[in-house]
């Protein structure tokens, strides 16, 4: 059959950009295909800039931040979005923070207001503070105690692949530090990363430009202005020998494991970054993938298999370092050492022989429906473009996504297979203990 | 602590508000009976699609493998070449089973859409069902009931649709290991021949689509199909029983799963707007009376929420909260209190009318995607609906009086007709919860 390309779409969506006296950095993209609105705020610090003996605070302080600010009472927040008819939410990542909501086109200036407000101060109260720890405690209960495979393997293989307190610790917190946390650590955590030069906000969605930059103007102009603090390096050697550990889930009925190899920065590296990307979707994007094929068809070694970037799955929104990660339910007293040795196997064919014609091109089609489909959500462009124009300075690449996975070559994707090698893997094994 | 200036600032006021407006759209029958529905929505160059086939009273365990392999060969493919053909044009396909539908689901580069179709159509009418495949999808799907049987959340909701539903074909959705281990691909074929087909089946496309040509499209791949087969009416779903809380014993659960389930009615009855807007007061968004009190005031859980769920043979209120073990009694209690409170006195203008922006503003945001679109419409459309209904829902929201939401409360959220069930560790719990209400214990089951 003659291989046809798909020819990779773009999208066009336009970009302005400025940046307040206080430093506040702003991203407008307008779209006037529904009359709804994305507005996000992206603070620069996530769970790597937690201060030892307080895992869990940025998350923890994320909840915080709904709690009420300078104009408005507890319970306000939510009130306010919901009542104009949207919705809110706030989560937090390795590197960032998000605070969001998507709503109609007529909510704008109220969206503006009440993110500005909490911007300038949240209502940091004992009260408060001691019912979020109740409710993260909750958080952390049902979807990391109460259940089989919880935090696997976004909480329980960075401890294994590295060292340091940053980027090893377990971001949602132990129970001790969250009872510990104080309203004093809150302000100190506020005072020092959520300043206006630390801060992008985004809007995105049914919009004029000139009358939204505005509005914002007029609500975040006032925002006192406090400088970005340091941004402390993370970095950390790669692995020499492999790192293997394993661990009994009482509640989980199948074996798992999950394995990662570092990849090039994202950031400072992202021509060599890209093609990690790609080869994660080679692997084990659908029934014609690599690893799906040979895994789960073929040797029926593997029940469900998964491939992505990032502890948190997050690709374009992650900075150095970072992982390429691979896991897999494997069925009742399946043999973990033999599904390593499978998918070491298949990177070095792959590494060897490269890829099949036609193999790489449908790939990137379906990668590239991927991404188009996440820009659809006016949210999805909001959120997105923050944290690009945070780390990268450049919101405009996720226009460019799509057309820059396309141009990854088969030789590109096979040199990163050649780096996956098991002296360089952090692997964590579940054993499990609900087997009946 | 940071410093407080006090109410300086005021909320600003919202803009006026847009009038909805719902996208174009096109409708056809095709001879083989399949209505093809297509929604324009160029927003990005993709077509969303969604194939909606009535499945009804199907067997539970030969539904969950043919959804399982559906994908896994025609005559002219093996399962790789479907994914691969799919992918080369940024497409897949998703099957998925429930007891109203079978469902083909996927998107796609929209200068695929022919070949998808294609695909499509070859899978409708030529699915082969590999012994090969057969036989690894049953040990998969055998594994992947394991594991939903180690949820708590799945646990929960299987003892609930039981209690709920007795006798009727909603009583049980997942089917036992030993079940799926038996079913054979002679079976899955003629189950196949008899059920997948295109009488009563609709088909929609949405996307960066002329609606005419997608129409023409569909019709040249999808008119060959065919078959006589037969669809099988459900039964209406039976009245709630109210009776002695159901306690489900999961020794050792650091929390407790409380679902509650209360009377609803269907989207098109006169009542519908009413009993949405009093579930959002009562807990069906963040801002209501249910999540105030049991999160934000008193911390006892993280995600409580309430949802009227629309089925074809009927619909039910479903309030789901999973709460730290040592409170389970008192989160029964305000739970009650908060129904209670919402069956025996009308809610405050101002609540109201905050549930109602919120109402009508989530519709917007609804439609406001492709994907959202076309399960929108698909799911209108499973229940003999269009998308203009939307239009009508809201009017109906925006009409809605607090007389009539207080009588929405009154006739469907009284805790007295509440079925209850908590799964937990019925050592810790089960004094705490039988100090409020008549508690009969289970083993979980599984």
């Amino acid at each position: 059959m003659p291989t046809r390309r798909a020819k990779i779409p773009a999208t066009k969506y336009p970009v302005e950009r400025f940046t307040l006296d206080n430093g506040l950095r702003v991203v407008l993209t307008s779209d006037r295909s529904a009359p709804v609105i994305g507005v996000a705020v992206v603070y620069d610090v996530g769970i790597r800039s937690e201060p030892e003996g307080r895992t869990g605070f940025a998350h923890l302080f994320e909840h915080l931040m709904f709690q009420g600010s300078e104009n408005l009472e507890k319970l306000a927040h939510f009130r306010h979005v919901q009542g104009a008819g949207g919705t809110f939410n706030g989560s937090t990542h390795l590197d960032y923070t998000d605070y969001f909501e998507t709503l109609p086109a007529n909510a704008l200036e109220r969206a503006l207001f009440l993110e500005a407000d909490r911007m300038r101060g949240p209502r940091l109260t004992e009260e408060n503070l001691r019912n979020q720890v109740d409710v993260v405690k909750e958080e952390i209960r049902v979807n990391v105690l109460n259940r089989p495979y919880g935090g696997f393997p976004w909480l329980t293989l960075p401890p294994v692949m590295f060292d340091t307190f940053a980027n090893a610790h377990d971001g949602y917190g132990s129970f001790d530090d969250l009872e510990s946390a104080t309203v004093a650590d809150a302000a100190d955590f506020f005072r020092r990363y959520y300043a206006s030069g630390n801060a992008v906000l985004a809007v995105s969605g049914d919009l004029d430009v000139a009358e939204a930059t505005a509005l914002v103007e007029r609500h975040f102009s006032d925002v006192p202005a406090r400088p970005a603090p340091e941004r402390p390096s993370f970095a950390e050697p790669d692995l020499t020998t492999e790192r293997r550990t394993s661990y009994t889930d009482r509640l989980a009925p199948l074996p798992a494991i999950a394995s990662a190899w570092r990849v090039p920065d994202p950031v400072t590296d992202f021509a060599g970054y890209l093609p990690y990307v790609v080869l994660a979707e080679v692997l084990t994007d659908g029934d014609a993938s690599r690893l799906v094929e040979r895994l789960v068809q073929r040797d029926r070694s593997v029940t469900s298999l998964g491939g992505y970037l990032g502890f948190m799955g997050d690709p374009f929104d992650v900075r150095d370092p970072t992982a390429l990660l691979l896991q897999a339910h494997l069925p009742p007293g399946g043999d973990v050492d033999k599904v390593l040795r499978t998918v070491d196997e298949e990177l070095d064919r792959l590494a060897t022989d490269g890829l099949v014609e036609g193999e790489l091109a449908r790939t990137q089609a379906r990668m590239a429906t991927h991404l188009l489909r996440d820009t659809d959500a006016v949210l999805g462009r909001a959120l997105r473009m923050a944290v690009l124009e945070q780390q990268r300075g450049e919101p405009g690449l996720l226009n460019d996504l799509p057309r820059l996975v396309g141009e990854v070559t088969d030789e590109q994707v096979r040199a990163a297979a050649a780096t996956l090698r098991p002296e360089r893997r952090a692997s964590i094994e579940v054993i499990p203990g609900g087997a009946k | 602590m940071s410093v407080v200036a006090a109410g300086v600032r005021t909320l600003p006021p919202l803009g006026p508000t847009r009038k909805l407006k719902l996208p174009k759209q096109v409708e056809r029958r095709l001879g083989n009976g399949l209505t093809v529905i297509v929604v324009r929505r160029p927003a990005v160059p993709l077509v969303e699609l969604r194939l909606w086939m009535p499945f009804g009273r199907a067997p539970l365990a030969r539904g969950a493998m043919l959804a399982q392999t559906l994908l896994s060969g025609t005559e002219s493919m093996t399962s790789v070449q479907i994914a691969a053909e799919l992918q080369r044009v940024g497409g897949g396909l998703n099957a998925g089973i429930d007891p109203d539908r079978l469902m083909l689901s996927g998107a796609g580069l929209v200068t695929g859409l022919d070949r998808m179709l294609e695909i499509l159509a070859d899978v409708l009418t030529g699915a082969t069902y590999p012994a090969d495949d057969v036989a690894t999808e049953r040990d998969r799907l055998v594994d992947r009931i394991q594991v939903a049987q180690s949820q708590p959340a799945h646990l929960a909701r299987t003892a609930l649709l039981k209690r709920v539903y007795g006798r009727h074909p909603y009583a049980v959705q997942t089917p036992e290991p030993d079940q799926v281990r038996a079913v054979r691909p002679g079976v899955l074929r003629s189950l196949h021949a008899q059920r997948v087909h295109p009488a009563h089946a609709v088909l929609v496309l949405v996307g960066d689509v002329q609606p005419d040509r997608a129409l023409d499209a569909a019709e040249k791949a999808l008119s060959g199909w065919n078959g006589a087969g037969h669809s099988a009416d459900l039964p209406s779903a039976p009245p709630l029983e109210p009776g002695p809380l159901l306690l489900v014993d999961r020794p050792g659960s650091v929390q407790s799963s409380l679902r509650v389930a209360l009377p609803a009615v269907p989207r098109t009855h006169p009542d519908h707007a009413a009993l949405q807007l009093a579930n959002l007061i009562f807990g069906g968004y963040f801002s209501s009376r249910w999540v105030e009190n049991i999160r934000e005031d008193k911390g006892y859980t993280y995600g409580p929420h309430s949802l009227v769920e629309h089925s074809v043979a009927g619909s039910v209120l479903v309030a789901a909260a999973d709460v730290a073990t040592e409170v389970t009694g008192p989160a029964l209690l305000e739970t009650t209190y908060e129904l209670g409170r919402l069956a025996s006195l009308p809610p405050r203008e101002e609540e109201l009318e905050q549930a109602r922006q919120y109402a009508l503003g989530t519709l917007q945001l609804g439609i406001s995607t492709q994907a959202g679109l076309a399960s929108l419409t698909s799911a209108y459309a499973g229940n003999g609906l269009r998308l203009d209904f939307l239009a009508e829902h809201a009017a109906r929201l925006a009409k809605a009086t607090p007389a009539d939401v207080a009588e929405a409360g009154r006739k469907y959220l009284a805790p007295a007709r509440a079925v209850t069930v908590v799964l937990g560790d019925a050592e810790r719990v089960g004094p705490q919860l039988a100090a409020l209400t008549p508690v009969v214990t289970e083993p979980v089951s599984a």
